[in-house]
């Protein structure tokens, strides 16, 4: 066992940087996911449930399997299946979606507990990482930067998505839909089915968020492993203005925050450090304060979103 | 947009049948769904006649979270199964993931009621008050034990008893291991809260590290809450930033510190249960409750029909390594002969008593004398039940 050099300061901005990609990547996968929901005119708070159906899924299937990209997979498949209860039943007539999306929460979560409790004390095969660090001949900076290949996916997902609404004719239906339904009704689109998918397909995002926390960061299941990180990351994407792009930032911002706190305290930092536990919620409330306009609602808001249509 | 009445029920109606089914599936959420009972709830009617000798003794234990944690509650677990095993006539009645909430209240009464239960084992900090206390009052024949240091004489009722095990000492000679092992002279310990109980193993964690070399510190970092793995493995891989390279914890479930260590290539020291499977190559030793003594030993005596009320088994129950209520785990492969040599030493002493943790000079980490020269406090000093100070040595605060 190697004895590793102190680092000292520099490991706060090494920490953040490390947490970023590591603690960063679920919020990032849930994060699309909500966005590409929300942008169909309907709100998925259950993926906090989905995050954790995804996390069992994976573990339990990568423990079953011995393959964590069949782990992955079924992470996506059961928060999918999630997906079709809630936008299924979403789309009722006089059914409202947060009530619906609370009740998910609570039912994937159940479901995760159930079906999780022979998977908290076996081992399962863990996702390879990507070793960047190597050149570098220090063991905190080599940890620092083994990537998930999730990550990876999910950085080159941002961009594919914001191309995807922009550019393409499905991308268009899915903003019809979700800004003004009598439109799209009037181009002979289904706002059920589009919305159904939709729902469905920002659920497996949300589900391989899950194999993430499960598979490679911090690599176990246990029934708390979620710790609101899926609700966060439903409020990260009014934060990020319904932007894909942007809520990869705020991904990077949110799980690099998280990181910030232990960094602090290990380097000897001792006052205040609940405070710096909190980091991430008080930069979300500065940010909010500091965009907020008294002249205008949320930009860049699905003009339909959470309406009863 | 269609205006009809698809169902004839005035909006009054709903509304009330809305609440109605709300309030039954929160009431239900929570309590009903993680009952693991492992023998089956047979209702013999024997509850009346609490174990007269001859027959079955039925025994509850409710835990706060999964069996299967590799922590605070696989101890619990684990000693209440070696109870049962030792036992013919004890039956067990088990119950995992009950909230600190009347969650536990229920599952107390209905252990109590459908399957007799003649003693109780709430074993998390959270359900004492006011859920033990409420129930204590309300089944005065029943015996509560709870794991935790709160029975006040004269206070609290009469049927309840506190059972709580030393794991200090076992910290201590964790934390003399882990000083011989550590090659860069500093170690590290996640916590979770600033109370009394974590700051006590933070101390004697870090008084055993520095009995065998007084140049050691131990790192402290707070996550805030029991169960945060996230926050655990970020605190975990910062102090492995910092060329620490021995980490222990107190939090409910060590898992992730120890698997995060192992990846790392850093020393690991356990807590609650044997983690040694999750660090082969790391794992020096740990801090292990160890329930199955103390269990048998109440269950025997609930058995032969003593009581807590008559006086016939005591409130407090208190022991450390010498009473078998905790021990350490069986040292790992980087362990080497000098460390075993005083790690056993030191053990050796604290069971007949010469070798008191606590004692004079004690500085904390501020310079402020806790326990000046001369003096000491021995473990059943209540005085300790209350710390609220880190020891000289300590890297950290327990301030916000």
């Amino acid at each position: 066992m190697a004895t590793e050099a102190a680092l000292g300061w520099w490991g706060v901005p090494l920490a953040i940087l490390a947490g970023t990609m590591r603690g960063g990547t679920p919020f990032l996968f849930v994060s699309l996911g909500e966005c590409l929901t929300e942008k169909s005119g309907k709100i998925n708070l259950g993926l906090e449930g989905t995050l954790l159906t995804g996390a069992m899924a994976a573990y339990g299937v990568s423990y079953l399997t011995g393959s964590p990209w069949v782990g992955v997979l079924a992470a996506g498949l059961a928060g999918a299946a999630l997906g079709v209860i809630h936008g299924w039943l979403s789309q009722q007539f006089r059914v409202n979606d947060v009530a619906v999306g609370i009740a998910m929460i609570i039912f994937g979560s159940g479901v995760a507990f159930f079906f999780g409790k022979p998977f908290i004390q076996p081992k399962a095969a863990q996702l390879p990482t990507i070793d960047l660090g190597a050149w570098s001949g220090i063991p905190a900076v080599e940890a620092a930067l083994q990537i998930s290949p999730l990550f990876i996916l999910g950085v080159i997902l941002a961009p594919l998505m914001q191309w995807f609404f922009k550019s393409t004719r499905w991308g268009l239906f899915i903003r019809a839909v979700g800004d003004s339904p009598d439109a799209a009704k009037a181009m002979g689109v289904s706002i059920f089915k589009v919305r159904l998918l939709s729902v469905i397909a920002g659920s497996f995002l949300a589900g391989i968020g899950g194999a993430s926390l499960s598979l490679y960061y911090p690599g176990l299941w246990t029934e708390r492993i979620s710790s609101g990180q899926g609700l966060m990351a439903v409020a990260l994407v009014i934060f990020a203005r319904w932007n894909p792009i942007q809520c990869l930032w705020a991904s990077l911002l949110f799980g690099g925050a998280q990181a910030l706190g232990p960094a602090l305290q290990s380097v000897g930092l001792k006052e205040g450090y609940y405070l710096f536990n909190a980091a991430p919620y008080i930069l979300t409330l500065m940010i909010m304060i500091f965009t907020c306009s008294p002249k205008r609602s949320l930009t860049g808001a699905p003009g339909a979103l959470g309406t009863d249509t | 947009m269609s205006q009809r009445r698809f169902v004839r029920l005035s909006r009054r109606q709903i509304l009330r049948g809305l609440l109605a089914t709300s309030a039954f599936g929160i009431a239900k959420y929570g309590t009903g769904c993680a009952s693991t009972p492992s023998t089956s709830a047979s209702p013999e009617g024997s509850a009346s006649s609490p174990a007269a000798g001859g027959g079955q003794t039925t025994l509850g234990f409710i835990y706060v979270g999964p069996k299967d944690d590799y922590g605070y509650n696989q101890a619990h677990a684990e000693g209440a199964a070696g109870m049962a095993k030792k036992f013919p006539w004890a039956k067990l009645v088990e119950e995992a993931n009950v909230p600190e909430t009347s969650a536990v209240a229920e599952s107390m009464r209905s252990m109590i009621d459908i399957d007799g239960a003649v003693a109780l084992f709430p074993t998390s900090f959270g359900y004492f008050d006011p859920h033990i206390l409420k129930m204590a009052a309300e089944y005065p024949d029943v015996q509560f034990f709870h794991a935790g240091g709160l029975y006040q004489e004269g206070k609290t009722p009469k049927n309840i008893g506190s059972y709580f095990g030393y794991i200090d000492e076992s910290q201590y000679i964790a934390g003399i291991v882990a000083a011989l092992t550590s090659k860069s002279g500093k170690l590290g310990f996640v916590g979770a809260k600033p109370i009394p109980q974590v700051l006590r193993n933070i101390n004697a964690f870090t008084l055993g590290a520095r009995s065998v070399k007084p140049s050691i510190t131990t790192q402290v970092v707070f996550t805030g809450n029991w169960a945060e793995p996230i926050k655990e493995a970020e605190a975990t891989n910062s102090m492995a930033d910092q060329g620490i390279d021995v980490v222990t914890c107190h939090v409910d479930s060590p898992k992730v510190v120890m698997e995060t260590a192992e990846k790392r290539g850093i020393y690991s020291s356990g807590y609650h249960a044997n983690q040694s499977a999750l660090a082969p190559k790391g794992y020096l030793t740990g801090a292990e409750w160890d329930w199955t003594n103390i269990y048998s030993k109440v269950a025997e005596e609930v058995h032969a029909g003593k009581k807590l009320s008559d006086g016939g088994i005591p409130h407090i129950l208190r022991g450390g390594l010498k009473d078998g209520f905790c021990k350490i785990s069986p040292y790992g492969p980087a362990v080497g002969a000098e460390a075993k040599k005083a790690a056993d030493a030191a053990q050796a002493k604290l069971k007949d008593g010469s070798l008191v943790i606590y004692k004079g000079e004690l500085k904390d980490n501020k310079g402020a004398v806790i326990i000046p020269a001369g003096q000491s406090m021995k473990q059943e000093d209540p005085k300790l039940e209350t710390m609220n100070y880190l020891v000289e040595g300590v890297l950290g605060s327990i301030g916000s």
